[in-house]
């Protein structure tokens, strides 16, 4: 396979006016033009001027990456879109919610699972408890699947923030 | 401080302040108070249509035809939803347009009120850009901006929804120049760089090609020039798109005619074999391009484009050029002639003797018929008895519409009006009344189908009431004849619901709105009658009645590259179209 059909998970922050209707242009766009959305998380970030940041995780090939940054580019509320998987060095985080419920061993091995990826409890009753969990996409993906045998019930998670590293801003 | 108006009051003195003359609209409860506020003042002239699709268009020719901005207004719910296919139509073509749409009241916005609907959510993906003014406050601002989206960069329609509280609401008035975009900013110019590397492959092209586009419309009459200076400059062969007809002479020898899907064999051949493409605002549309694996394989591509978005979409290229078709093409020539750049002639004059190996298969050549009229020979005799600077054409879509590209010739830019993108049957009718308003002394012609005509023939009443002398050229074939040609050549000649039964009397039909008819049956009356039709004052349908079952070629089939097309003389033949062709449209 040749490097333009390899598939490519890339990490886009976009910095838009907060103005009503921008998020669905924003996803009006992956829809109608059959892009992915991996994940996608969106807050004012300057109330001054009123911008807010959105940070897509999206997976294509790289012309339907170029494709996806170019028609960001071109919605009139946009005024950066930035490529963090190839522009610069970035930190990328998620936090997520997990409940898991059980008895006996279970319930003392996830605590101690727990433990070892620095979850907090934030939640506990006798047969359930709701971890807290920051870090990247793979350690949180790691985090559910050791939870799965051990009673998970549901997770929520606010999907990749990310900002590039050094002093630079966007 | 600033002077207080009511909204409605913006909405016209913005209109005012962006010098425009002519809005095409139809009024209802919403906008009642703007159009209180038309009826008090004389510089800008209404003109009513007939259905809001039919505003929409005829605001697509306005523009088109002038280079200026479209205005058009409409009222809230179903006024909005029927100007939807024209926005989308303009959203395609790159048409400057601005519509204004009345909303509900914002307090009763989401209640589902009568005549309420999401319109800013509806037109987002069919606008360049939209606006639901909440606040009367914000009203100057966004009317300026939405001109500014709408005519700058690569132009396109923008919606600006107005509920009726805001209209009466007092609010401040600032004049446009105030107003500048925060983020809104398109390269006009191109990078240097890459355009000196563009004159790098130019100079030593040996089979070079200029594709050009409706980019180069778009960017004014001096795209045009420069482009002509260019060419002529070069020496290099010149084919265009459907949109781009007229930027550059047809009477000239460099023109290779139209390139697409019924391109000429010439043109289509020269994008294929070529070594050097020089793409200057056009954006290798699948009409274009055919099956993009088997695309123009051994070229080297330059691309010219406004749009960053349109570089590498479909096709990848070598060394690309985002900025204004007139700025690049003058940054162009500037380099072409400080490096004294002069073409390969040997290598030139070889390309050029492969080329008229190609002109001499002459593609667009029919068999004559001494008793039926071909609808060939109608659009060559309405050529030849109408052509000149000031004669305008429109279209409707189908096999009449590639017979008017390809028989009709244009030696000037904006004389062109057709939907080209979007492909919409009805556009025809209205974009003539829009362009007639604007050229009020000019020939304007609408090249129609029998079928497409009836889609916004209420448009002719338009036409009456504002003496509009609008000529309706049917080529009435009694079929969607492209429907009926690709039945014919993809689906074993069954042709599933593609003949026009019950047609109306189109004379008749001219006489109920007040205009004129005439009919030709035969070749020998049709010089006569097209003569009639260019004398009558008024707004005329011609009906003219031609041979049924004619084909538009050349063809390229779906799924086949620009080497594999189809030519009128090779009719009859079995064409093979894969099962992945026939998916295509
Ligand atoms: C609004 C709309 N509906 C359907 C089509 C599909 N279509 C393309 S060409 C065509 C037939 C047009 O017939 P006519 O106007 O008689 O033109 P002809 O091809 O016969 O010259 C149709 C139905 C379209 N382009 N636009
Ligand atoms: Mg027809």
């Amino acid at each position: 396979m040749s490097a333009e059909n390899q598939i490519e998970r890339h990490t886009l922050s976009i910095l838009v006016d907060n103005e009503a209707g921008v998020l669905a242009r924003v996803i009006g766009l992956f829809s109608g033009r059959g892009y992915n959305i991996d994940s996608l998380t969106v807050a004012e970030v300057d109330d001054q001027e009123h911008m807010s940041r959105i940070t897509i995780v999206t997976v294509g090939t790289p012309p339907i990456i170029e494709q996806i940054k170019a028609q960001l580019g071109r919605l009139v509320p946009v005024h950066r879109v930035v490529d963090l998987t190839v522009e610069c060095e970035s930190v990328e985080r998620e936090l997520a919610l997990i409940k898991v419920t059980g008895k006996g061993d279970a319930r003392v091995e996830a605590l101690r699972m727990s433990e070892a990826f620095r979850a907090r409890v934030v939640d506990a009753t006798p047969d359930s408890f709701v971890f807290e969990i920051t870090g990247n996409t793979e350690k949180i993906d790691a985090f559910i699947g050791l939870m799965k045998p051990l009673g998970l019930r549901e997770v929520s998670r606010t999907g990749a923030a990310a900002i590039s590293r050094g002093p630079e801003a966007m | 401080m600033d002077k207080q108006l009511n909204g409605a009051q913006i909405v016209l003195q913005s209109l005012q302040d962006h010098g425009v003359e002519h809005i095409f609209g139809y009024p209802g409860g919403a906008v009642l108070p703007i159009y209180d506020e038309i009826f008090q003042q004389e510089s800008i002239e209404h003109i009513l249509v007939r259905h809001e699709q039919g505003a929409t268009h005829a605001a697509e020719g306005y523009a088109r035809s002038t280079g200026k901005c479209g205005v058009v207004l409409v009222t809230s719910g179903p006024g909005a939803t029927n100007a939807v296919t024209g926005l989308t139509d303009a959203l395609m073509d790159s048409i400057p347009m601005v519509c204004i749409t009345g909303q509900v009241p914002t307090h009763l916005i989401g209640g589902d009120a009568f005549q309420e609907a999401d319109t800013v959510g509806i037109t987002r993906p069919c606008t360049k850009h939209n606006y639901l003014v909440k606040d009367v406050n914000d009203l100057a601002r966004i009317m300026h901006e939405a001109f500014q989206v709408a005519t700058t960069g690569r132009p396109g329609p923008v919606v600006v929804d107005i509920p009726k509280d805001i209209q009466f609401a007092l609010g401040p008035y600032m004049k446009p120049k105030a107003v500048k975009h925060k983020s809104y900013q398109p390269q006009i110019k191109g990078d240097m760089a890459a355009i000196k590397q563009a004159v790098a492959l130019i100079a030593n092209a040996k089979k070079p090609v200029f594709y050009t586009g409706g980019g180069i419309i778009n960017s004014g009459p001096q795209a045009s020039q420069l482009l002509r200076e260019f060419v002529k400059l070069t020496g290099f062969p010149i084919t265009s798109t459907l949109m781009g007809l007229g930027s550059y002479p047809s009477a000239d020898k460099q023109w290779l005619g139209m390139l697409g899907m019924h391109g000429t064999y010439e043109a289509n051949l020269a994008m294929h074999d070529c070594d050097v493409m020089i793409n200057i605002g056009a954006r290798f549309d699948d009409r274009i391009t055919g099956t993009l694996d088997k695309f123009s394989p051994n070229s080297k591509k330059i691309h010219v484009d406004i749009d960053p978005s349109s570089i590498n979409k479909n096709v990848m290229v070598d060394v690309a050029i985002v900025g204004d078709c007139a700025h690049v093409l003058e940054d162009m020539l500037r380099v072409y002639k400080s490096d004294a750049v002069t073409p390969d002639k040997k290598a030139l004059a070889s390309w050029w003797s492969e080329i008229e190996g190609w002109r001499d298969r002459k593609c667009l050549a029919y068999k004559k018929d001494e008793k039926a009229i071909k609808p060939q020979y109608a659009v060559e005799r309405l050529y030849e008895l109408t052509k000149g600077p000031d004669t305008f054409i429109t279209t409707e879509v189908g096999q009449h519409q590639m017979w008017a590209a390809q028989y009709y010739r244009f030696e000037d830019p904006n004389r062109w009006m057709t939907s080209g993108g979007l492909g919409t049957m009805g556009y025809g009718i209205p974009a003539a009344v829009g362009v007639q308003v604007a050229h009020p002394k000019s020939l304007v012609i609408d090249i129609a189908g029998e079928a497409s005509v009836q889609m916004t023939m209420q448009e002719l009443s338009t036409a009456v009431q504002y003496r509009l002398p609008i000529k309706i050229f049917i080529l009435n074939n009694e079929y969607m004849g492209m429907v009926r040609q690709w039945q014919e050549l993809l689906h074993g000649g069954r042709y599933s619901s593609s003949y026009s039964e019950a047609l109306p009397d189109f004379v008749k039909l001219a006489e109920a709105y007040g205009a004129t008819g005439i009919r030709a049956h035969t070749p020998g009356e049709l010089d006569d009658a097209i003569k009639r039709m260019v004398d009558t004052p008024g707004p005329v349908i011609f009906d003219c009645v031609v041979t049924k079952d004619e084909n538009c070629y050349p063809m390229i089939p779906s799924g086949a590259a620009h080497n594999e097309m189809l030519l009128a003389d090779s009719e009859g033949l079995d064409i093979e179209v894969s099962d992945a062709g026939k998916a295509l449209v």
